[in-house]
C-alpha cells in the first residue's frame, strides 16, 4: 500500500488523528477538543488540522464513542420489542440482582420501556421443537402498533431461538413488510447461545444504536467524500478488528467498546515491534483506568462483557477491564480517621482542584502537583490551592506534613491499581516476570514504575505517544473476524471430526471476509481456541491451540495443563467439557514505520535536561527534566527522572534505567528488591 | 501507632489477600452454589481470640462476621484439648451450627497461617454445599424437627493433615451426602483459596514485617470502632422498635415474631431482641451466631462504608436473644436461619433504623430467597434431577427513589438462572417470567416489583418444595409507606389450585405432567405517604401496567 494511512479516535474529550505515509514514513498528528453531540465536526476539523488532502488517502479508520454513549447516556433510538408470550418483561427484571454489595438502592431504567414491549404467542422448548406455533397475525398487529408508538427500530426475541430461528426469521419477515427501515434486529442473529436476558439485552441495545450509528457514520462518510476521500471509511469494533462504514450499523453494537478496543490494537503493534508478546496494557485517564492482559502477542477477547450494572453485551469484545481510579479519584478521611483514595472521583468537571474549574476535594492529580511529578507552572494559582486544600482536609488530620499527605495518596491509589491488576493478571495465574507493563493514556506514565514495583513486573513499556494510543490503534489494527459455536458436552463423548469440520468452516468463512474488504494485507493468521471446564462446573476456562486439528489428547492435556497453571489444582477422576469453539481470522496489515511518531528533527545527540525541579521522593529530590522529543535513540538514563511531552508526563523513580528502542520507544527497567 | 501511610497500604493489601481467596473458590469451584451465585466467602481471623480482620469483599453478605464464630469456636476447643491442635498444613472443616455457624450446607474451612513455628492468625472461609446429607435433597427440610434430619453434623476435624487429604474422614462424608462424586472439586477449591491466601499473606509479611502489620491490624481495629462509632452518632437519641414476622416454622401453624427495640448508650448502639418467640419446632430457629451477623450484615447495608471488621462490630450490642428461636441450641432445627430468619432480622433493623435516620434507610425489601426445590425421575434421560428456583423480590422505596424490581435477596449477591438453562437441564417448562404487577407498597416512592413465574411439569413424577416467606405479611413499608404484596404459592394440580396450608413453606408436593406451580414474590414497602407521590408517575405506572387503574385509585386516589 502506497498511500497515507489515517486513524482518526473520538474520545471523551479529545479526538485525535494520526495520518501516516508509509512511503516517505512522514507522520502527521491533530488533537482537537472532542464535539458532541456531532462527533463528525471534531473530525473534520482534525483533518483540517494537519491540512492534509484527503484525495491522497488511501484509508481512513476511525474509532467512536456513538454508541457507548448512547447506551451509557440512554439516549438511544425508540425501540420496540416483540417477544414470546409470557416474557415481556425479561429486559426489567434481569437476572435478580442489585447495583452494589451493600446498600439496599439503586435504579435500573430497561433498555425498552414496558409499553414497547409486545408479546405474541409462539413457543420452543429448549431442544427448539415446536410447542405454539407462531400467530403470524399477531407479529404483524403487534409491528404496526409499535410503529403507532413512534419506534424507529426493533427487536425480536424468543425464547430458544438459538435452537431454532425459524419462529424468529419468520416474524423478521413479517414485520419487514410492514416496516418502513432495515433496523429490525433478531435476538438469535448476533448471539446464538441460551440466555434469554443476554441476549436479548444484545439484541435490544444493537437495535436501539443502530439508527443512530447508521446515520453518524453516513454523514461522516459523505463529509469526507466531500472533501475528496474516495474510498471506503472503516469502523473499529469493539474486537479490535474493523468494518466497513456502509455495513457497520447492521451490527452497531459491537462498536461499543471501540475506544478501549483501540487501545489494545496499538499497544499489539507496538510490543511486536518492540519485541513484547507480554504486555499488561495499563491506560489511566481522569475517571478510570482500563488494564488488560497480553498474552503471546494476541489479544484477549470475551464474550461476556457489561458496560454498566445489569448491561451485558454479549458479543466478541476484547477484554479491558476499567477500575474505577483516575486522576480525578478523590482522597479523604473517613469517620475513623483513615486514608481513603476513590472510588468517588471529580470527573473532568469539576476535576481535580488544581485545574481550577471550581472543584473543592482533593484529588490524585493534585497530590502529583504537589509532589513536583507535574509541572507547577503549568497550573498557575490553582496549584496553590491544591497545596492548600491537602493541608486542611489530608495532612492535618493525620498529623502529616503536606508532602507526606499527598504521597499517602499517590501510595494508597497505586495499591489499590496495583491490587486491581492483579487480580486481572495475576490471579488468573500470570507471572509478573513475563510482563511488561504498556503504559498509557495522560495519566498513566506517571504511575507507570510505582505500579511496575509493586505488581513485581520488571520493566515499563511508554509508547512514543501515550496520549494518543486509541488513534495509533486504528491506524496499525488488523482486520479480524471472531466466531464461537457452542458444542457443551463431555469430552471423551465429542465427535472430532465434527470439531475440525467446525473450525475448518469458521477459518473459511472469516477468510472470505478479511481478504474480500480489498484492503492489503500481508497474511491472514487464525487463532483457535477452546473454551472448557471440568464436567458440572459453570465458568470456563479459554484454552489455546496450536491450529484447527486437534486431537481428544490434545485438547485434554491443553486443558489439564491450563487448569493447573490457574488453579494448582489436578482433577483427574474428573472428566472434561469441551463447551465452545473459538477461532478469529485476522488480516495482518502491512507493518507501519512507527518510528516518526516522534519527529526525528528534534533528536539531540545526547540527553540533556531542560531543567531542573524538586520532586519528592521521600524526600525533596533535586530531579532532571527532559524534553521526551529531544531524547536520543542511544539513551540510557538513571533515575530519578521527569520526562515531560506534549500528551504525558513520565515519572521515573530513583534507581530505575531508561533506554530508548528505535521507534523511540522508552523502555523502563525497574530494579526489585 | 503505625504510620498513616503504611496503614491504609497494609490495609488494602489484607483486603486484597480476601478478594483473591474470594476470586480463587468461585472459580475453581463445581457447585453452581459456589461458583455461578457467590455463597461463599473468605476472611483473616485472629490468633488469640478468631475476631475478623478482614474479610472478602465479593462474599455473600450473609457471611458477615459469621466465621469470626466458628474461629472462635474452634480456638477454644484446641485450647481445651477437645480438638487435636495444628501442624503446618492442616486444615479443619467444620459446618456444626452450635458452634458458631449457619446451617449445616454452610461448609467452614479453617487454616492457620505459619509463622517461625507459631500461628500468625487463621485464615477461614465458608461455601454453602448443594447437599449435606439429611431427610431432603438440598438440607431445606420445611418440615424437620430436629438437627439430624437436617444432614450429617461435622464437628472441627482436620481434612487435610500435613497438606494432605485425609481420605477415610472424605469416604465417611462422602457416604452421607447426594450427588458427592463431584464435591472433591469443590473441597479442593475451597482448600486452595486458602492456601493462595497464605501466599499472599506470606508475601505482605515478609514485605512489611510481622511486628508493622500486626500494629497495622490493632489499629485498624481501634479506626473501624471509632469510624462505626461516628455513624452510630447520627442516629438521634431514642428507642426504635419494630416487629418483623415469619410467617410459620413450617410445622406449628403459628406467626414467629421478631421483636426489636433499638437504642443508644453511650457509645454503642443496643438491638434488644428481649420478647420475640421462643424456639420453635420446625426449622427456622436461627443460632446465636446467624442472629448477631444478620444484624452485622443490616448495619452494613445501612453504612457500606465502614469495612467489615470486628473493630467495626464493638460498639453494636447484641441482647435479649437467650431463650427467643434466635439462639438455638441443639437439637432445634435450623435450615432456615441463612436464608430467611436473617432477612427477617434484617427486615426488623431496618424498619428501626428508617424511624430514626429515614435518609440513610429504606422500607422493607421482599427479604427472601424463594427457594422452590423440585426433584424427580425425568423419563427422557432415565435420571434423577434436583432443580432449585431462587427469585428475587421488589426492594423498598426509600427517600430518594422507588425500589429496585427483582431483586436479589437482602443476604445474597447472587443472579438467577436463566429460564433456558433451567428448560434444558429439567422437564420444565416456564409459562411466564413476568413482573408480579401491583405488588410495590404504595407510598411517595412505591416499593419495586416482585417476579410472577409458573413452572409446569412436563414429565414423569416430581416433588415439590418451598422455603419461602411474607406470605403473610407483607415487607414493611416506612413513614407513611404501605406494605408491599405477600409472596403467593400456588399449586395447580389435575385443574385444581391448590394453596399450602403453610403458605411459602411446604415439603414434597406430589406433581404429575401438566400440573404447575406459580409462585409471585413480594414487592417491596413503599416509602413515605402515598399522597405525596408526583401525579405523573402515578400515572406513568398505570400506563405502563405495572399498576391497575383500581389499585391506582385505591391508593393514590388516582381517577384516570
Amino acid at each position: 500500500m502506497a498511500g497515507l494511512v489515517a486513524g482518526v479516535d473520538v474520545g471523551g474529550t479529545f479526538t485525535d488523528l494520526i495520518i501516516a505515509d508509509p512511503a516517505t514514513r512522514r507522520v502527521q498528528l491533530a488533537k482537537v477538543p472532542t464535539t458532541l453531540p456531532n462527533q463528525a465536526q471534531g473530525v473534520l476539523t482534525a483533518f483540517e488540522a494537519t491540512g492534509a488532502d484527503l484525495s491522497r488517502i488511501d484509508l481512513i479508520v476511525h474509532g467512536t464513542t456513538t454508541t457507548t454513549n448512547a447506551v451509557l447516556e440512554r439516549r438511544l433510538s425508540r425501540t420496540g420489542l416483540i417477544t414470546t408470550a409470557g416474557f415481556r418483561d425479561v429486559l426489567e427484571l434481569g437476572r435478580r440482582t442489585r447495583p452494589k454489595a451493600y446498600g439496599m438502592d439503586g435504579r435500573f431504567v430497561p433498555i425498552i420501556p414496558r409499553d414497547l414491549r409486545l408479546e405474541v404467542a409462539e413457543r420452543l422448548d429448549a431442544q427448539g421443537n415446536v410447542l405454539t406455533p407462531l400467530d403470524e397475525s399477531a407479529v404483524e398487529k403487534a409491528a404496526l402498533r409499535l410503529l403507532d408508538l413512534g419506534c424507529e427500530s426493533l427487536v425480536i426475541h424468543f425464547l430458544h431461538a438459538y435452537a431454532n430461528p425459524d419462529h424468529e426469521k419468520r416474524a423478521a419477515d413479517i414485520a419487514a413488510r410492514v416496516w418502513p427501515n432495515r433496523h429490525i434486529t433478531m435476538g438469535h442473529a448476533l448471539l446464538s447461545e441460551s440466555r434469554e436476558y443476554e441476549r436479548g439485552v444484545t439484541a435490544a441495545v444493537n437495535a436501539s444504536v443502530q439508527p443512530l450509528l447508521e446515520r453518524y457514520v453516513a454523514s461522516l462518510a459523505a463529509e469526507l467524500r466531500q472533501r475528496g476521500y474516495r474510498n471506503d471509511l472503516l469502523v473499529m469494533n469493539g474486537n479490535g478488528g474493523m468494518v466497513s462504514a456502509s455495513t457497520v450499523s447492521k451490527e452497531a453494537v459491537k462498536t461499543v467498546m471501540s475506544g478501549p478496543a483501540s487501545g489494545v490494537m496499538a499497544a499489539l503493534a507496538t510490543g511486536r515491534r518492540a519485541g513484547f508478546a507480554d504486555l499488561l496494557t495499563y491506560d489511566m485517564g481522569g475517571t478510570s483506568t482500563d488494564v488488560t492482559m497480553i498474552r503471546n502477542g494476541r489479544a484477549p477477547v470475551s464474550n461476556e462483557i457489561e458496560i454498566e450494572y445489569a448491561m451485558p453485551i454479549h458479543v466478541p469484545m476484547v477484554d479491558v477491564r476499567t477500575i474505577g481510579a483516575g486522576g480525578g479519584s478523590i482522597a479523604r478521611i473517613d469517620g475513623g480517621g483513615s486514608l481513603r483514595v476513590g472510588p468517588e472521583s471529580a470527573g473532568s468537571m469539576p476535576g481535580p482542584i488544581c485545574y481550577g474549574r471550581g472543584g473543592t476535594q482533593v484529588t490524585l492529580s493534585d497530590a502529583n502537583l504537589i509532589l513536583g511529578r507535574l509541572p507547577a507552572a503549568r497550573f498557575g494559582q490553582a496549584a496553590d490551592a491544591a497545596r492548600v486544600a491537602m493541608m486542611d482536609q489530608i495532612a492535618t488530620p493525620l498529623g502529616l506534613s503536606v508532602e507526606r499527605a499527598a504521597e499517602a495518596v499517590v501510595r494508597l491509589a497505586n495499591t489499590h491499581m496495583a491490587g486491581a491488576i492483579r487480580m486481572v493478571s495475576i490471579s488468573l495465574g500470570a507471572d509478573p516476570r513475563d510482563f511488561a507493563l504498556f503504559a498509557f493514556g495522560g495519566a498513566g506514565p506517571l504511575h507507570a514504575t510505582a505500579l511496575a514495583r509493586e505488581l513485581a513486573v520488571p520493566r515499563v513499556l511508554v509508547p512514543a505517544r501515550p496520549g494518543i494510543t486509541n488513534a495509533l490503534g486504528c491506524v496499525v489494527a488488523d482486520l479480524r473476524q471472531d466466531y464461537v459455536r457452542t458444542l457443551n458436552r463431555p469430552l471423551d463423548t465429542v465427535d472430532m471430526a465434527q470439531v475440525h469440520a467446525i473450525f475448518a468452516a469458521q477459518e473459511a468463512q472469516g477468510r472470505d471476509l478479511v481478504t474480500g474488504e480489498g484492503i492489503a494485507l500481508t497474511d491472514v493468521r487464525v487463532e483457535f481456541s477452546a473454551d472448557m471446564q471440568f464436567v458440572g462446573q459453570t465458568h470456563l476456562l479459554r484454552v489455546a491451540l496450536s491450529d484447527g486439528q486437534p486431537t481428544r489428547g490434545d485438547l485434554q492435556h491443553a486443558f489439564e495443563a491450563a487448569y493447573l497453571k490457574r488453579f494448582k489444582v489436578a482433577l483427574p477422576t474428573i472428566k472434561a467439557n469441551l463447551v465452545n469453539l473459538n477461532v478469529s481470522v485476522i488480516g495482518l496489515r502491512p507493518a507501519l514505520d512507527l518510528s516518526a511518531l516522534i519527529d526525528s528533527g528534534g533528536r539531540q545527540a545526547s540527553a540533556a535536561p531542560t531543567g531542573r525541579r524538586a520532586v519528592w521522593f521521600g524526600a525533596w529530590i533535586d530531579t532532571p527534566v527532559y524534553w521526551r522529543d529531544h531524547l536520543p535513540l542511544n539513551l540510557r538514563l538513571v533515575g530519578p527522572a521527569i520526562i515531560e511531552q506534549m500528551d504525558t508526563t513520565i515519572l521515573v523513580e530513583p534507581g530505575c534505567i531508561v533506554t530508548s528502542d528505535a521507534d523511540g520507544n522508552l523502555l523502563i527497567e525497574v530494579p526489585h528488591d | 501507632m503505625t504510620d498513616p501511610i503504611t496503614l491504609a497500604v497494609i490495609q488494602a493489601g489484607l483486603q486484597q489477600v480476601c478478594d483473591e481467596m474470594d476470586l480463587t473458590f468461585s472459580r475453581a469451584a463445581f457447585s453452581p452454589v459456589i461458583a455461578e451465585a457467590d455463597d461463599r466467602s473468605d476472611g483473616i481471623y485472629s490468633a488469640e481470640d478468631g475476631s475478623l480482620i478482614a474479610q472478602g469483599s465479593k462474599g455473600l453478605p450473609v457471611f458477615v462476621g459469621v466465621m469470626q464464630f466458628s474461629t472462635q469456636s474452634l480456638i477454644g476447643r484446641i485450647r481445651d484439648g477437645v480438638t487435636a491442635p495444628p501442624e503446618p498444613g492442616d486444615i479443619y472443616i467444620v459446618n456444626d451450627p452450635y458452634l458458631g455457624g449457619t446451617h449445616l450446607m454452610d461448609v467452614r474451612f479453617a487454616m492457620p497461617v505459619w509463622r517461625a513455628g507459631q500461628i500468625y492468625c487463621w485464615l477461614s472461609n465458608t461455601g454453602h454445599w448443594p447437599d449435606t446429607g439429611g431427610a431432603v435433597p438440598g438440607g431445606f427440610s420445611a418440615s424437620a424437627i430436629s438437627a439430624e434430619q437436617e444432614g450429617l453434623r461435622l464437628p472441627p476435624v482436620k481434612l487435610f493433615k500435613k497438606g494432605v487429604l485425609d481420605t477415610e474422614i472424605w469416604q465417611i462424608i462422602c457416604s452421607n451426602i447426594r450427588v458427592s462424586d463431584q464435591r472433591i472439586g469443590d473441597v479442593q477449591a475451597q482448600a486452595g483459596a486458602l492456601r493462595v491466601g497464605a501466599e499472599r499473606l506470606t508475601q505482605l509479611l515478609d514485605r512489611y514485617g510481622d511486628a508493622m502489620v500486626t500494629q497495622a491490624i490493632a489499629d485498624m481495629r481501634q479506626r473501624a470502632t471509632q469510624q462505626m462509632r461516628k455513624m452510630i452518632e447520627t442516629i438521634p437519641e431514642g428507642r426504635f422498635v419494630a416487629t418483623a414476622i415469619i410467617d410459620s416454622d413450617g410445622v406449628v401453624h403459628q406467626p414467629l415474631l421478631i421483636q426489636l427495640a433499638v437504642s443508644k448508650t453511650a457509645q454503642d448502639l443496643v438491638f434488644d431482641f428481649s420478647g420475640s418467640s421462643r424456639p420453635c419446632l420446625g426449622p427456622m430457629n436461627s443460632v446465636r451466631a446467624t442472629t448477631i451477623s444478620s444484624v452485622y450484615l443490616a448495619m452494613r447495608h445501612i453504612f457500606p462504608d465502614v469495612p467489615i471488621s470486628a473493630g467495626a462490630f464493638e460498639p453494636l450490642k447484641v441482647t435479649g436473644i437467650e431463650g427467643t428461636f434466635l439462639d438455638a441450641h441443639y437439637p432445634r432445627p435450623v435450615s432456615g436461619c441463612a436464608a430467611e430468619v436473617s432477612q427477617r432480622i434484617a427486615e426488623a433493623v431496618f424498619a428501626a433504623l428508617v424511624q430514626a435516620i429515614p435518609a440513610r434507610v429504606t422500607a422493607a425489601p421482599a427479604g427472601t430467597s424463594g427457594n422452590f426445590c423440585l426433584g424427580g425421575y425425568d423419563p427422557a434421560t432415565g435420571q434423577n434431577y434436583v432443580m432449585y428456583q431462587i427469585s428475587g423480590g421488589g426492594y423498598g422505596g426509600n427517600a430518594d427513589h422507588d425500589g429496585l424490581s427483582n431483586g436479589c435477596s437482602t443476604i445474597g449477591i447472587s443472579k438467577a438462572p436463566p429460564v433456558e438453562i433451567m428448560e434444558q437441564k429439567f422437564p420444565v417448562l416456564y409459562r411466564r417470567y413476568a413482573l408480579h404487577e401491583g405488588s410495590g407498597g404504595a407510598g411517595a416512592h412505591r416499593g419495586g416489583f416482585g417476579l410472577d413465574y409458573e413452572i409446569e411439569l412436563l414429565r414423569g413424577e416430581a416433588q415439590a418444595s418451598f422455603v419461602m416467606d411474607h406470605g403473610l405479611t407483607g415487607p414493611l413499608g416506612a413513614q407513611g409507606g404501605l406494605n408491599g404484596a405477600l409472596n403467593r404459592v400456588e399449586v395447580r394440580r389435575g385443574g385444581e389450585v391448590h394453596v399450602p396450608p403453610h403458605l411459602s413453606k411446604a415439603q414434597d408436593i406430589l406433581l404429575y405432567p401438566g400440573d404447575s406451580v406459580r409462585v409471585r414474590t413480594p414487592g417491596g414497602g413503599g416509602y413515605g405517604a402515598p399522597g405525596d407521590r408526583d401525579p405523573a408517575l402515578v400515572a406513568e405506572d398505570v400506563r405502563l401496567g405495572r399498576y391497575s387503574a383500581e389499585d391506582a385509585g385505591k391508593w393514590w386516589n388516582w381517577q384516570g
